[in-house]
């Protein structure tokens, strides 16, 4: 894996960070979140996308309620869950409250309008070999690189 | 009479799927926004991993979405939901452009959000409060528009 980065590094177009480089945990998460995916999916009969499960919470139908808020609180406990076996991994949010906000809504809405975002469309669309949710992540993907090289590299942030 | 997802059952499959990819995300990297954001980062110093993270996860999720498309009913006995929408439109395409952007911002997407709500702090409730916020204006802006066309 290190020689394929290498290369591109040679080409002399980027540079990697590897001091900040991890391969391995990134596949080992990946590959749970696929996991809780396919439960989800095999078990349940429904897509793991945080958006369209969020959504459909403000959208009661009473019967639904239940299943959308235990996945939810399911994320909300992983930070628990994970400090009783050992400390977690650094976790740093730069932005001010007011970005925060900004960006918050923008995902908000955004994200019901386009049908869903990194889990629904990135990993569960993408998946099911979905034309719409590659076409999705293609879009999210290319605008997210395009925002923090405008933020970071032209107005310096 | 078909099974419906108040079953108990439903919502501990519900409650572990939601902890196991928190976990995921945790151990992956994605619920540290500055990590995001660095993957994000082409021209800078850039981490590749997260791209790795998209690698695992749909690893997994091609074997079990090729196992779900086959079937009507799931392991528990519900009815296996997937989108039948194929036609790629400009909802899609624009929500999506504007998703990537808020995203880009801050390095924060909708399932990292709850797990840095659980890690707790101001920064973390200010950002799943303005997505609720924002899904709550989508709702008002569709039910207007409806009745508009009505």
């Amino acid at each position: 894996m290190r020689g394929l980065f290498s290369f591109i590094a040679e080409l002399n177009i980027m540079l990697i960070d590897w001091n900040n480089f991890t391969p391995w945990t990134a596949l080992a998460g990946g590959a749970l979140i696929g996991v809780a995916s396919a439960l989800f999916v095999l078990f349940n009969g429904r897509i793991a996308g945080i958006t369209g499960i969020l959504g459909g919470l403000l959208r009661p139908k009473i019967r639904d309620i239940g299943w959308r808020l235990a996945f939810i609180l399911g994320l909300i406990a992983a930070p628990l869950v994970w400090q009783f076996f050992a400390p977690l991994p650094a976790i740093q949010i730069d932005s001010g409250n007011t970005l925060l906000a900004i960006a918050g809504l923008i995902v908000g809405i955004s994200t019901r309008y386009g049908s869903g975002c990194t889990s629904g469309h990135g990993v569960c669309g993408i998946s099911r070999l979905s034309p719409r949710s590659i076409v999705a992540t293609l879009a999210f993907m290319g605008t997210g690189f395009l925002t923090v090289y405008i933020v970071r590299h032209i107005l310096g942030a | 009479m078909k099974k419906h997802l108040s079953n108990i059952n439903a919502l501990l499959f519900s409650l572990l799927a939601g902890l196991i990819f928190g976990i995921g995300l945790i151990l992956a990297g994605m619920a540290n926004p500055a990590k995001v954001l660095a993957f994000l980062d082409l021209a800078g110093l850039w981490d590749p991993s997260l791209g790795l993270v998209m690698g695992g996860a749909i690893a997994v999720g091609l074997i079990a979405f090729t196992i779900a498309k086959k079937r009507n009913l799931s392991y528990l006995g519900f009815s296996i939901q997937l989108p039948t929408n194929r036609v790629i439109d400009r909802r899609l395409v624009l929500g999506s452009l504007a998703f990537g952007i808020g995203w880009g911002l801050v390095g924060i997407c909708p399932a990292p959000a709850f797990v840095l709500l659980g890690v707790g702090g101001i920064k973390a409730t200010i950002f799943v409060i303005a997505m609720v916020v924002g899904m709550g204006i989508y709702e008002l802006l569709e039910s207007c528009g409806k009745s508009n066309n009505k």
